[in-house]
């Protein structure tokens, strides 16, 4: 076994005893929603009809948009309640896929518990039996091997589902998917594939063993099915149970840059003492509401970010004022603190060919708007809905003949291969420069300011073992060494881990 | 054995499905301890006057009594583990053993006393062998599935039967064996039993009076030899006249060279 596949495993059990909970759960709720719903709609069909349409319409929502809806539902909810709700992780994971997981347990059960034989249901009446006890005595029993095959559907549905809560802030095996992805690290890919697909495969087996038993009247194989899962499951949540007292939970967003400064940032706490867990891959909307809630303790956020996002500003400041203002605005409305900024920039930067730049003449944002509505753009997937696009807009008449969308790992090969001719790179990038593509001017100053910063959350804010710890990093990384850093995980051979190119730059901080 | 079963009374019961009167303005008494035969053509309404004595079905209007005791002042499910109730397609569970198929209703009357005794007497009464008690439904014939169902109509002691086509499905040998046998049964516990048939000889052959639907009404109202000897309407007399074309038939091919 070589080092990337032990290093993979090596994340397994915690992020399988994750997963296996959060399915868990979501398929227990959505049982217990489900099959007192499908009595009821066995009694009544427009019931039936009603609660099978809503499941059904739930299902067309890809699952990785339902997990999105349910964060700003939570914050909502958490703000009509007076706080106290966590619209992060397990919460939003939860409930997005016990919805998901509805309909097939909902449609199985409403159909065996139609199909019981109407003789039974007669006779269980002409005997004298009440609602409940014809329930109990024959339509559930005889419903059950089709009840018992929906939740088998529903379990592998789940598990699949289980990996996206990862980006909501739920770890699961997912987390080893994403990172996975981003960083090229097809060996980590495989990893959670493999994991995940491996559990969905027992669970199913196992379940269809309780089914046999129950379609069999065997109750050796329903106990043992049952048996077995229960082992299954205290064996994969062994490593929850496993106290663990102060961790540091360090957020990181789902590039490269993020998970290498994470892996710096979380070295420097070990040190200090700290244990710490790494939350990856987390959406730039999600990420700063987990740290002011105090879900993460701490992550790299960029000024450009939080002045547009968060602040609701269209306006552009020098540098130095705008990071004073962020400053300001975070601990005076979220009790967040910035450390300070590390000291490079990462912003959105419109990069082309060379060889186009050349022919073209392009060297600013102007230049490309003359030639704009000949090219193809290609840019990552928030980008187009960001205000920052707008601005752009605002400031230069671009219009592109049209748009596509990629996950970072992709942009650059695309532009490359000439499939999109011109994408919003990360300035930080450095597979820019190792393609020798070139970056327009922004002459009209129409993007903010992309500093990296450091925040802290409220509870860490008057930490000063933790401050202390931190500190060093910041103004001590410069863009050239940030590039050398993401270079190193994001290229095709001689890749390193996030772990090993922060390392590499621990080594490079300036004094 | 003394009778044990109650007597019967409908007064001016009617149930309708849509316009159509299934069972139109009936009044009927039956006596405690008889073996009432209903008979008629499908769609005459037996099958739903039978069904509302226990309340399978309820009445549009009129009021039915068993003994002094109107059918509707207690629970249908009350009602209905005093009554024995049989019907074509035996439902007996598929998931429970005979025993304790035959065993459900002190099951659900909450008796823990005695119960295999009591299956054990119910699988000599209907004539099966023990050895079938611990078997699944599935793995016996029809007529020994229906034994099943009769010995759990009985298993509470009900002193009424009610019987819907009760051995309709089964082969004709069978079906012979069990409604002599049922009627034996029927005159040893003494019971008020009504069994809802569309076999005119059956129902001379089994009951001690015949009630001839058509059209949700009692057409005809007499005893097998009654009937047998004619001038109780057109309607007993069609029905009549098939077992007795083919008791003709028999005896002339019987008495060819």
């Amino acid at each position: 076994m070589n080092e990337a596949w032990q290093r993979a495993l090596f994340r397994v059990p915690e992020l399988l005893a994750a997963h296996v909970q959060i399915s868990v759960s979501a398929l227990a709720l959505a049982m217990i929603i489900c099959l007192p719903l499908a009595i009821w709609a066995a009694r009544s069909p427009k019931v039936a009809t009603f609660a099978l349409t809503v499941a059904s319409l739930i299902q067309t929502i890809p699952g990785l948009a339902l997990l999105a809806l349910f964060y700003p539902l939570l914050l909502g909810v958490s703000a009509l309640v007076g706080g106290g709700i966590s619209a992060f992780g397990f919460l939003p994971a939860l409930l997005a896929l016990t919805l998901y997981a509805l309909l097939p347990i909902l449609r199985n059960a409403v159909t065996g518990l139609a199909g019981v034989d109407p003789a039974a249901r007669e006779a269980a009446d002409g005997l004298g039996m009440t609602s409940s006890q014809k329930l109990y005595y024959v339509e559930a029993p005889l419903a059950a091997p089709t009840i018992m095959a929906g939740i088998r559907t529903a379990a592998v549905w789940t598990i699949g589902a289980s990996t996206l809560s990862t980006t909501v802030g739920q770890p699961s095996l997912g987390d080893l998917i994403f990172a996975g992805l981003q960083t090229q690290n097809w060996t980590l890919v495989l990893a959670g594939c493999l994991f995940s697909a491996a559990l969905a495969i027992s669970v199913d087996l196992l379940l269809g063993l309780i089914e046999r038993g129950i379609r069999e009247r065997r109750r050796i194989l329903v106990g043992a099915g049952m048996a077995t899962i229960a082992a299954g499951l205290l064996i994969a949540t062994l490593p929850l149970m496993i106290a663990r007292d102060n961790i540091v939970v360090i957020g990181a967003k789902g590039f490269s840059e993020q998970y290498i400064l994470a892996r710096l940032i979380g070295s420097r706490l070990e040190e200090a003492g700290y244990t710490v867990r790494f939350r990856d891959g987390l959406g730039s909307a999600v990420v700063y509401q987990a740290l002011s809630e105090g879900d993460v303790d701490v992550y790299v956020e960029y000024s450009g970010t939080i002045w547009t996002n968060q602040m609701q500003r269209t306006d552009s400041q020098p540098k130095s004022a705008m990071l004073e203002t962020i400053a300001q605005w975070t601990s005076d409305n979220h009790g967040v603190k910035m450390l300070g900024a590390l000291g490079f920039e990462n912003t959105y930067a419109f990069a082309v060919r060379p060889q186009d730049a050349r022919t073209k003449s392009l060297k600013t944002l102007d230049d490309l708007a003359r030639v704009s509505s000949d090219f193809n753009f290609g840019t990552d997937v928030e980008f187009l809905e960001r205000p920052e696009w707008q601005m752009v807009q605002d400031a230069y008449p671009i219009r592109f003949k049209n748009a596509r969308s990629f996950s970072p790992t992709f942009m650059y090969p695309a532009l490359a291969s000439g499939e999109v001719d011109v994408i919003s790179a990360f300035s930080s990038d450095g597979r820019i420069a190792a393609n020798g593509f070139v970056v327009l001017d922004d002459t009209k100053g129409a993007v903010p300011s992309y500093e990296a910063i450091m925040l802290l959350a409220p509870k860490r804010a008057g930490d000063d073992k933790f401050i202390r710890s931190l500190n060093p990093l910041i103004d001590a990384i410069s863009v050239e060494n940030m590039r050398e850093a993401n270079y190193t995980v994001d290229r095709e051979d001689d890749k390193k881990t996030p772990g090993q190119a922060a390392s590499w730059l621990n080594d490079k901080l300036r004094e | 054995m003394p009778v044990s079963g109650p007597s019967i009374r409908l007064q001016q019961v009617s149930r309708h499905y849509g316009t159509v009167r299934a069972v139109d303005d009936v009044s009927l008494d039956i006596a405690a301890g008889s073996l009432v035969a209903l008979v008629g053509l499908s769609g005459s309404g037996k099958s739903t006057l039978l069904k509302m004595i226990n309340r399978l079905i309820e009445p549009d209007s009129g009021a039915i009594f068993i003994g002094e005791e109107p059918v509707d002042s207690v629970d249908p499910h009350v009602l209905r583990r005093r009554i024995g109730y049989v019907f074509q397609n035996i439902g007996l569970f598929p998931h429970m053993t005979v025993a304790r198929n035959i065993a459900i209703g002190l099951e659900l009357a909450g008796e823990k006393e005695g119960r295999a005794d009591r299956v054990s007497e119910l699988l000599d009464l209907v004539d099966l062998p023990q050895d079938v008690a611990s078997r699944l439904p599935d793995q016996l014939s029809g007529g020994q599935q229906q034994r099943v169902g009769v010995a759990r109509a009985l298993a509470t002691r009900p002193g009424l039967m009610l019987m819907d086509e009760p051995f309709g499905a089964l082969d004709p040998v069978t079906r012979d064996s069990l409604t002599g046998q049922y009627k034996t049964l029927h005159d040893k516990l003494g019971l008020t039993t009504i069994i809802v048939t569309h076999d005119m000889a059956e129902a001379l052959y089994l009951a001690d009076r015949i009630l001839v639907m058509e059209g949700g009404q009692i057409k005809a109202d007499a005893s097998p030899a009654e009937l047998l000897s004619g001038n109780v309407g057109e309607e007993a007399e069609a029905l009549v006249a098939i077992p007795r074309a083919q008791a003709a038939h028999l005896i002339a091919l019987d008495k060819a060279p």
